[in-house]
């Protein structure tokens, strides 16, 4: 009982922002939001947005899933170092990464570029769950099927993929709700999707009615993204331990090693070298002023401290959401879930905006001050916490928790001593991502700054905005060495999945010695 | 399944109820200042810039206790939009908008968000920049240019005005920044100085040349000195700053005037600013704006932002052409704040959604 209680706090950051978006969309009638709804404009935006968000879902899923099977299944060479070089895109803001395209590839601006750059910095989202749960997946029946004549994309599709299904399901939808929501990317690259249509209606008509409206669409297709995630998830029996864990043979490659080689290195080039290359003309050569070392390190320090509380307020509200949606099916862990993925479709802008309403209204004396940037970040990525939650502890099975409580703990002992630390890692590759996605935060960030406190995403702007694009570059630089951190992170936690898998198989062999005294 | 849909729906919808009935309690959008609430501190002035930090953040954070008085202190909020200011209402902290363009002004006078400025303010500043209102006035004025690529356009081959940049030949190779509201304000003069038939013919040659929408205008500029484009209609600032941060030589882009009395395209606009309505330190918020039509300020902009100052006998370091030389069409600027009309036109002829 005590859980769904937590459970609130997380619901009501999550709704704020779409209370607020519902409130100013309706605050001329109904009459305009249908006008809006069902206007040209939004089916042109509507198209381009989906096919958008299509393009990018596919090309991010199938290429995640190929390149983490090659990294977890196959004796390709170089894997120690491919796994984080194919990470770090995280790091990279889409926005940052389309300058560096556009500088050297004009004729990319489009859909091409939009689909480009967020592709790149899509399949990470993929590739790492992809990643961890191979790891952890028995490779027996897909020896089995083999050595009954299937061939080896039939064997995976039939034996492997069914047992990687939710963490791929999971990584695509965070994926597709990105795009939805993504500025920096289509506004550089100059493709017209709903969140440039929002900034649009925001800035340059003052209309709040038009752009709430948007935002409304904007939310109903995020829910329908999550509904649809649902349904293919199906019912899932989490597995008891890993069974007897044997290493998989790792597939011969041969005479393909090359060509498989060379897709890893080309994703490399594409989502790493070109982004990071294309600042080094800036950095080098061509100056435009010199970089300010003193603003350069208060504008770290903001941003770790932002994104850090960020990060942590995040968990701790998606704690008990998460662990609610793993274990029950209940309509409140439901309901928690899709505000959270409701909430994270909205608009960064229209997040902030919602957050200056409220803020001024109701909590004054945290206005213009840092915790109204900390509440919009877990706001806008409660749903990547939640999401690391449920997962990591649906992989924790129950019962062991039943088992706690068998001996006397009470529930929420259970919880903290055994479900908790057993998904420990799922729970703080989540933190590590929460805290990327705050420090690459920009267009919240703008609105709810407090006055003299620019984080590094901030600065990359602003001199961006004044031509000073040596400056814009360090502050770019910067931001991805920032963001690498809390990325290896993730990507030694995905390595040490199988780790942690295994220990809890010996765990179960002691736990039941346990019972049966 | 279909049950915790309906929960959802429930509970967003007392959600919603549940704020709706508080926001009417505290959220107006117009009305008297006597509604203001007083939620700032007194003695700190509070400035929203609509413009750059990298620009005007040097020059306010000069501005010490002989402007401001004994123990009050200024905190700046850079690259603001007025919609923040709408949704902030009454209860605003800010004390002085500092912004782009007269268009914005405009929008948050209409809302009732700005009060009278003093005579003493706006007397050292020429009629045609002040609000006839006082709402706001005139800091320093921009002019709108043709920025070309001389690699695809030889001097000679440049149009005259903006009638002849509508040719069918240079279709697809023209780029605007239509959210800038620099834009919507060279719109609202090609209406007042054609009449809205005029400035519609105008604005559906336009949208047939297919041109190429930028987030910004210094994204326009970037463009053409890539040869994506051979045009860009921008402000005559953002070439000075490209060529100050990166040199003369290592810039393609070279930026055209177009001249003449009857030309939109040679407008001249204005960077303005207005005292807050609510502001709970309005003495204060009048010297800053005294401050920025003084010759201090005014020299600084002319110097290191390469615009127009307001304040007559101010020489800038660049060789900027002279108001005179410029021959701008004599429009009333207050008539830019009429966005509304503009904006509808803009969505009529198809390049406003």
């Amino acid at each position: 009982m005590l859980l769904p209680l937590a459970a609130l706090p997380a619901m009501c950051v999550a709704l704020l922002p779409v209370v607020y978006t519902v409130l100013r969309a309706t605050d001329r009638g109904w009459g305009p939001v249908w006008r809006y709804t069902w206007s040209d404009r939004t089916a042109e935006l509507a198209s381009n947005t989906l096919t958008l968000v299509a393009a990018v879902t596919l090309s991010a899923v199938l290429l995640g899933t190929a390149l983490a099977y090659l990294l977890v299944r196959t004796d390709l060479p170089f894997r120690r170092i491919l796994l984080p070089a194919l990470v770090i895109p995280l790091a990279i803001p889409s926005y940052v990464s389309a300058f560096s395209w556009l500088t050297h590839f004009p004729g990319l601006a489009g859909f091409t570029g939009s689909w480009l750059v967020l592709t790149t910095s899509n399949t990470p989202l993929v590739l790492l769950p992809v990643y961890a749960a191979l790891r952890g997946a028995d490779s027996a029946p897909e020896e089995v099927a083999r050595s009954l004549g299937a061939g080896p994309v039939r064997a995976f599709c039939s034996a492997t993929l069914p047992q990687i299904r939710l963490p791929l399901l999971a990584g695509a939808l965070l994926g597709a709700l990105y795009v939805l929501h993504d500025y920096g990317a289509v506004a550089m690259m100059r493709y017209e999707t709903f969140t440039k249509g929002i900034h649009y209606a925001y800035n340059a008509s003052f209309d709040r009615t038009a752009a709430s409206v948007i935002s409304l669409v904007l939310v109903a297709l995020a829910l329908l993204f999550a509904l649809g995630e649902t349904a293919a998830r199906g019912r899932v029996t989490p597995r008891i331990g890993a069974g007897s864990p044997r290493p998989a043979t790792p597939v011969r490659l041969g005479p393909a090693r090359a060509p498989a080689l060379l897709l890893c290195a080309g994703v490399v080039a594409v989502s790493v070298l070109m982004p990071l290359g294309g600042l080094l003309p800036w950095l080098i050569g061509r100056g435009t002023g010199r970089l300010d070392l003193g603003e350069l390190v208060a504008a770290l320090g903001n941003t770790v401290s932002f994104a850090g509380w960020g990060a942590v307020g995040a968990m701790l509200l998606a704690l008990p959401v998460g662990i609610l949606a793993a274990r029950s099916r209940g309509p409140l862990a439901r309901g928690v879930e899709l505000a959270a993925y409701a909430g994270y479709a909205v608009p960064a802008i229209s997040v902030g905006l919602a957050l200056v309403y409220f803020g001024i209204n109701a909590a004054p004396s945290w206005y213009g001050r840092g915790q109204m940037v900390v509440l919009a970040y877990i706001a806008l990525f409660l749903p990547i916490a939640i999401g690391a939650v449920r997962a990591s502890v649906a992989a924790a099975p129950p019962q062991y928790e039943e088992v706690a409580r068998a001996l006397g703990s009470t529930g929420f002992g259970a919880l903290a001593r055994v479900t908790v630390p057993l998904s420990a890692p799922g729970i703080l590759a989540g933190a590590a991502l929460v805290f990327v996605s705050c420090a690459k935060e920009l267009p919240a960030t703008l609105i709810l700054q407090p006055p003299g406190r620019n984080t590094l995403a901030l600065e990359l702007w602003r001199h961006a905005e004044v031509i000073n694009y040596t400056q814009a570059a360090w502050y770019a630089l910067a931001l991805v060495v920032l963001s690498v951190l809390p990325t290896v992170v993730l990507q030694r936690l995905a390595q040490g999945r199988r780790g942690s898998l295994a220990a809890v198989a010996e765990d179960t062999e002691s736990m039941k010695v346990v019972v049966r005294q | 399944m279909k049950r915790s849909i309906l929960h959802v729906a429930v509970v967003i919808a007392t959600a919603t109820f549940a704020l709706t009935a508080c926001g009417n309690d505290t959220a107006e959008n117009s009305g008297s200042p006597a509604d203001c609430a007083s939620t700032g501190d007194p003695k700190t002035l509070t400035v929203y810039s609509g413009r750059s930090e990298k620009l005007v953040k040097p020059l306010l954070d000069s501005v010490g206790a002989d402007v401001l008085g004994e123990g009050v202190r200024l905190q700046a909020l850079y690259d603001q939009k007025p919609v923040k200011i709408l949704e902030e209402g009454r209860r605003s902290p800010a004390d002085v908008w500092f912004g782009q363009d007269a268009g914005e002004l405009g929008a948050l006078a209409k809302h009732g968000q700005l009060g009278e400025l003093p005579d003493s303010a706006v007397k050292s500043v020429p009629s045609q920049y002040v609000d006839p209102n006082r709402h706001w006035v005139g800091v320093t004025l921009r002019s709108r240019v043709l920025a070309y690529d001389p690699r695809q356009v030889p001097a000679a081959d440049l149009p005259g005005g903006i009638d002849a940049l509508v040719d069918p030949k240079w279709r697809g190779k023209i780029g605007y920044a239509p959210t800038n509201a620099s834009w919507k304000s060279f719109v609202t003069a090609l209406r007042v100085l054609r009449g809205d038939d005029g400035a519609r013919a105008w604005l559906t040659k336009f949208k047939a040349t297919e041109p190429v929408e930028f987030d910004k205008n210094g994204a326009v500029l970037d463009a053409i000195d890539q040869g994506q484009l051979s045009f860009g209609l921008i402000n005559h600032y953002y070439w000075f700053m490209k060529v100050g941060a990166q040199g003369a030589d290592k810039v393609n882009a070279k930026i055209h005037y177009f001249k003449g009395e009857k030309e939109p395209g040679a407008l001249v606009n204005i960077a303005a600013a207005g005292v807050l309505a609510c502001s709970d330190n309005k003495e204060a918020a009048t010297r800053l704006v005294e401050f920025l039509l003084g010759a201090k300020a005014q020299q600084y902009f002319a110097d290191e932002t390469g615009e127009y100052p307001v304040l007559a006998g101010v020489k800038s370091k660049h060789a900027l052409p002279t108001l005179n030389e410029l021959s701008p069409p004599p429009i009333d600027l207050n008539k830019l704040e009429s966005l509304e009309a503009t904006e509808a036109m803009l969505k009529d002829v198809g390049l406003l959604d």
